[in-house]
């Protein structure tokens, strides 16, 4: 640490809260992301996981709390604000522009840092390669493979040359071989300079990936951590499997 | 832009030249320089319609802004035919501004920004046929003044070229869009807003600029109706007519691209003159049979028959 009294950590959520009508969504959620790691947000389905990166991402206007990227507060500003400012992010849902091939996909997030055409499509070109896109390049988005697509996703939210990626559950719904494929990318990414903070479902992919992992359940943090301690964490395990489930499991242990 | 793609325009160019130097029948020749006149209405909207997604229904204000206020200009103020032609483009981009501005900023998508773009036409419509300075419903008339230096011309070939000219460069400008940062953003918009925002697209700033250069483009137009008729009234500046030919020449000849609006407002216009010619005895007939083959063109659009074709034939040659 080198300046006086900064924030260590280079993404900073500080008590958001948002809430929806009488349901808080998420509350209070504090937790810290470090400067080229790769960090996992996990926890049950509803935990209001897909709220906080929405609330993070600019996409939902917190109710309370600050987030602060690099030392800079950004709560509430808007997304395309956050993608100048070097945060990018990707969708659960796939969002392709679906009549639009994959190299023109690409080419409107490197538009951003880069105004003219050849550049962008250049870089483009560069960034599909590095996700294994290069045989799609010319095929319509919509043509792509689940798993295509969502490797576009990274690859948009990437050729905006983010400082941060946050990745919204990319690795669901895609088999074995893929998977297997995918994770040495993601490191690839990280190794490249750009931080992570994923939303992630798939165990095996955030025990291998991540070096920290927070949990999100019923809209708390309830646990942070290293992986391998996290998953033994007993709040965590009755998180995921329901009260009592930690003792019973013990037991059998 | 490469100057490869900018041949077909080039050629089109040529093409209306030629057709001006030996088409002496007014009526074919009123016929084209109508047409044009659409197409470049039609452009306008593709700008923001085919490129952006922004369906709007109502780009007869803007058109009516362009011919009102160089006729105004003209009538009223005594100012020279091109500075009025230049200061209505102007007006109509302002109003576009303005327009979106108010729209856009109030995150209107949709039917709802289709039914706010004819409300905002409407208004303007009764305005014009209200006030003193349009003419009210008498209309408003140019006094004729031969002359290039009045952009007036006796001979509708010369109309032909000057409609030609500008429609190449709304053609030129729509290319240049395409071949731009704004015109990915605009067309990132158009599929998807939020994917687009994720990546740094700023909407509204990309919207209201789309809606300036479309509203520009109709105002042209606008203005060139006027030259050319040299009467315009709140009906025909305003009237909903233009609004429906400027969004259904690209929705026909193939939105989003650079030649659908003139391939579409020569469809059109072709269909509407062509039925009134063979059948126009029987009144009512011919609008009853345009309708029919509108409905038909809407269907089965003539820009994908080749591509149809194409698949149809490749699906046969497959094992």
């Amino acid at each position: 640490m080198t300046g006086q009294g900064r924030d260590p950590a280079f993404l900073a959520v500080r008590d958001l809260t948002k809430r929806f009508g009488g349901l808080t969504a998420v509350s209070e959620a504090t937790f810290d992301v470090r400067e080229g790691s790769i960090t996992g947000l996990i926890g049950p389905n509803g935990a209001g996981k897909t709220t906080l990166f929405a609330m993070i991402a600019g996409f939902e206007q917190p109710s309370a709390g600050l987030v602060l990227l690099d030392g800079e507060e950004i709560t509430g500003r808007k997304p395309h604000d956050l993608a100048k400012l070097g945060l990018a992010r990707t969708f659960q849902i796939v969002q392709p522009f679906a009549g639009l091939s994959v190299r023109e996909n690409i080419a409107v997030g490197a538009f951003l840092r880069l105004p003219k055409r050849r550049d962008a499509l250049a870089l483009a070109e560069q960034v599909g390669q590095r996700l294994g896109l290069g045989p799609q390049l010319d095929k319509p988005a919509a043509a792509l493979t689940v798993a295509g697509r969502k490797r576009l996703e990274v690859a948009r939210a990437l050729a905006t040359r983010p400082r941060i990626l946050l990745l919204d559950e990319v690795l669901a719904g895609l088999n074995p071989s893929e998977l297997r494929d995918f994770l040495p990318v993601l490191q690839d990414i990280r190794a490249g300079g750009v931080t992570i903070l994923m939303i992630e479902h798939v165990m095996q992919a955030v025990m291998s990936l991540c070096e920290h992992v927070h949990v999100l359940a019923g809209g708390r943090i309830i646990a942070s951590g290293e992986a391998a301690e996290v998953v033994r964490n007993p709040a965590v395990i009755e998180a995921y499997l329901g009260p009592g489930a930690a003792q019973r499991l013990a037991a059998h242990a | 832009m490469t100057a490869r793609e900018t041949l077909p325009i080039l050629g089109f160019l040529i093409g209306a030249v030629l057709v001006s130097l030996f088409v002496t029948s007014n009526v074919v020749l009123n016929f084209l320089v109508f047409t044009l006149i659409l197409a470049i209405a039609a452009q306008g909207w593709n700008l923001l319609g085919g490129y952006g997604g922004q369906y709007s229904f109502g780009h007869a204000a803007f058109f009516g802004m362009g011919a009102y206020v160089s006729a105004i200009l003209q009538q009223r103020f005594g100012v020279n035919a091109y500075p009025a032609v230049a200061f209505g483009i102007a007006a109509a981009a302002v109003l576009g501004y303005a327009i979106g501005a108010m729209v856009f900023r109030a995150g209107l998508r949709g039917s709802y920004f289709a039914l706010v773009t004819l409300a905002f036409a409407e208004v303007l419509r009764i305005l014009a046929n209200a006030t003193e300075i349009t003419g009210g419903a008498a209309g408003l008339l140019i006094s004729l003044n031969l002359g290039a230096g009045n952009l007036q011309f006796a001979d509708r070939s010369s109309f032909l070229i000057l409609g030609a000219v500008l429609l190449a460069l709304a053609m030129l400008i729509t290319l240049a869009l395409e071949k731009s940062r704004l015109g990915a953003q605009l067309v990132a918009v158009r599929e998807n807003e939020s994917a687009a925002a994720a990546l740094g697209v700023d909407i509204l700033a990309v919207k209201l600029r789309a809606i300036s250069l479309s509203a520009a483009l109709t105002g042209a137009a606008g203005a060139l109706y006027a030259q050319y008729f040299l009467y315009i009234d709140s009906n025909i500046a305003f009237g909903t007519w233009i609004s429906v030919e400027a969004l259904l020449a690209p929705i026909i000849g193939g939105a989003g691209t650079v030649f659908g609006p003139l391939i579409g407002a020569l469809i059109l216009q072709g269909l509407s003159e062509g039925t009134k010619l063979l059948i126009g005895k029987i009144p009512g007939l011919d609008l009853i049979i345009f309708g029919v083959l509108l409905i038909l063109v809407v269907r089965f659009p003539l820009h994908r028959i080749p591509g149809l074709l194409a698949a149809r034939w490749r699906g046969k040659g497959a094992p």
